[in-house]
């Protein structure tokens, strides 16, 4: 079995974001990156898969130079190989693009099954895997927390709303997007660390936008509108807890 | 603007999310201008109960394969009603079904589905949470096609009074060709999970902890919180993902939606898939160490601290109170 685990690397969790001058985006200037969680756990999945099931696992991300790095971290938690689709302006693509970027790039490895996050933390469309899926005519499944292989094909395990489930039969190759939380995240180990250095991280050039325009435009990036007015209370942590327990009891009674 | 409503059913009855997606609609075009859409093997009732909700049309998109939800067939029953009837905008609600198709059904029409939006502004802009609700971003649809737009749960308030145009609605049928074999996944029956010890939606306050907790270790420290204003515990997803706290405590878009008197959120940024399930809470409150953090947008009271130092001190003040 060939799985490709397409992630994405977003700004650190806790990482102080800006807007950027142009409103237009965010200020990349001085930001921590990491990979996309989701995504983590797609390349989870697909490394447990492969120790059960045998094979290799080809990671494929968009984006500029800086993306190598969390490119590395994947290698050393255990891919086997990667390809970097270099692409300096992926925020200023649209998701259909962005999958095309990554289809275009999986094709040609004929993988039996592709994985990525069911979203990113960055843009959060979750849309590229189930895209991806619809332009290499693949059939695909979301929200999924776990997969068996069987002999049709595999049957996976997905989530509803509001705490049921729902298991599914697909053929392969198909493309599923991953729920967090069905399996538990490894780290690199220092002997990964040493062996990624040495496994193979091709680069390709991303296509052009086919000459078309983006058909969906961020045109301007703005704080949030605060629904409801926030007493915040400060002071020493005994004096704001006896605030807010006298706040509790009088104003809000709710104690 | 001639816009299509495709509303989704939830035991046996048109969603609420659905309705709050029809609010939305109205916000691209008038009432008479919108056509509400049920999908299915039978969709007669569903059609009834939509055409007494004030849009100009209803339209059943009726197969016997679309009895149970697959991807393939509701993507091949919309495309071609899609490709017939020439909407100018498609409105879904932004539930786990229509995240799971419509972004291909969006593909088939060269777009982009704009998904999970919560304000519709003339233009139309389109507002979507970015960065897990610490910014927001307006968009545009420049496509040429029709445009595909998802509503995120609570963003709109939906006016379900059923008497809203006193008139009923025109209901015509679309029949699409589906064959068996072009649907190539096989959906199992929904199952619950692990057995329910909690209720978590019926609770009077509820103490809830995030990933600021940083330790399974620390979690005695919301406990004796919890305890102490007689409250249940329960958590974020990462706390219950990481098997802190099993998953029947989880609030949020894939747990629990509650609504206690009092909800205070300790360690917990408030991402929307967290949001959704309590900001309907009557009091809430926020202890988080980012002042920026979006969970302070929900809550009435907040504190910017250390929760290590914060929850400690809160738990001597209600004790001493009480």
């Amino acid at each position: 079995m060939k799985i490709a685990v397409a992630i994405k690397q977003v700004p650190e969790r806790d990482a102080f974001v800006r807007i950027a001058p142009n409103a237009k985006g965010i200020e990349e200037h001085e930001l921590q990156w990491a990979m996309n969680e989701p995504d983590a756990y797609a390349l989870e999945e697909a490394l447990q898969f492969k120790e059960k099931n045998g094979g290799e696992v080809v990671v494929v991300s968009a984006g500029p130079e800086r993306v190598g790095s969390t490119i590395r971290e994947a290698l050393a938690k255990g891919a086997d190989r990667a390809i970097h689709v270099v692409c300096d302006d992926l925020a200023g693509r649209d998701a259909l693009n962005v999958a095309k970027l990554l289809a275009a790039a999986i094709k040609p490895e004929n993988p039996d099954l592709i994985l990525t996050g069911l979203q990113s933390e960055d843009v959060g469309l979750g849309q590229t895997g189930v895209i991806v899926a619809e332009l290499l005519g693949l059939p695909h499944a979301t929200l999924i927390l776990h997969v068996e292989k069987t002999d049709a094909g595999l049957k996976v395990k997905r989530e509803l709303e509001e705490g049921w489930f729902q298991e599914i039969e697909l053929p392969l190759p198909a493309v599923l997007t991953m729920q967090s939380g069905g399996n538990k995240l490894r780290y690199a180990t220092l002997m990964g660390i040493k062996k990624a250095k040495t496994k193979e991280l091709r680069t390709v050039n991303a296509a052009e936008p086919d000459g078309a325009p983006p058909v969906l435009v961020l045109e301007r990036v703005t704080l949030p509108q605060k629904q409801k007015s926030t007493q915040m209370l400060g002071g020493s942590a005994k004096e704001a807890a006896a605030a807010l327990v006298e706040k509790l009891k009088t104003e809000a009674r709710v104690l | 603007m001639s816009v299509f409503l495709v509303l989704e059913e939830s035991k046996g009855r048109i969603s609420r999310a659905s309705w709050e997606a029809l609010a939305a609609a109205l916000k691209l075009a008038p009432a008479h201008d919108v056509t509400a859409v049920v999908i299915g093997a039978q969709t007669e009732a569903l059609a009834a109960e939509a055409a007494t909700k004030g849009v100009g049309k209803v339209m059943r998109v009726e197969h016997p394969l679309l009895e149970k939800y697959t991807a393939d067939g509701f993507l091949l029953a919309l495309e071609q009603m899609v490709r017939k009837k020439e909407p100018q905008c498609v409105v879904f609600p932004h539930s786990y079904q229509v995240r799971d198709y419509a972004p291909a059904l969006a593909c088939r029409f060269g777009q982009v589905l704009i998904g999970d939006v919560i304000e519709i502004e003339t233009g139309p802009i389109f507002t979507r949470q970015l960065m897990q609700g610490r910014l927001t971003g307006q968009y545009k649809s420049t496509g040429s096609g029709p445009c595909f737009v998802s509503v995120q749960a609570g963003a709109f308030r939906a006016e379900i009074d059923g008497s809203a145009a006193g008139a009923t609605a025109q209901v015509t049928t679309f029949t699409p060709k589906i064959d068996a074999e072009q649907i190539r996944t096989k959906p199992g029956e929904p199952f619950r999970g692990a057995a329910q010890t909690v209720d978590l939606g019926s609770a009077q306050r509820i103490v809830s902890v995030g990933r600021g907790i940083k330790e399974a270790e620390n979690l005695p420290l919301v406990r004796e919180l919890a305890e102490a204003l007689g409250a249940e515990l329960a958590a974020s997803r990462p706390i219950c993902d990481n098997g802190w706290l099993p998953m029947e405590r989880q609030v949020g878009s894939s747990g629990h939606t509650v609504a206690p008197k009092l909800y205070l959120a300790v360690g917990i940024s408030g991402a929307i898939q967290h949001l959704v399930g309590m900001k309907g809470s009557q009091c809430i409150v926020a202890i988080n160490k980012d002042p920026d953090a979006p969970i302070f947008e929900v809550a009435d009271y907040g504190i910017v601290g250390d929760l290590f130092e914060m929850v400690p001190a809160l738990t001597e003040a209600v004790k001493a109170a009480r």
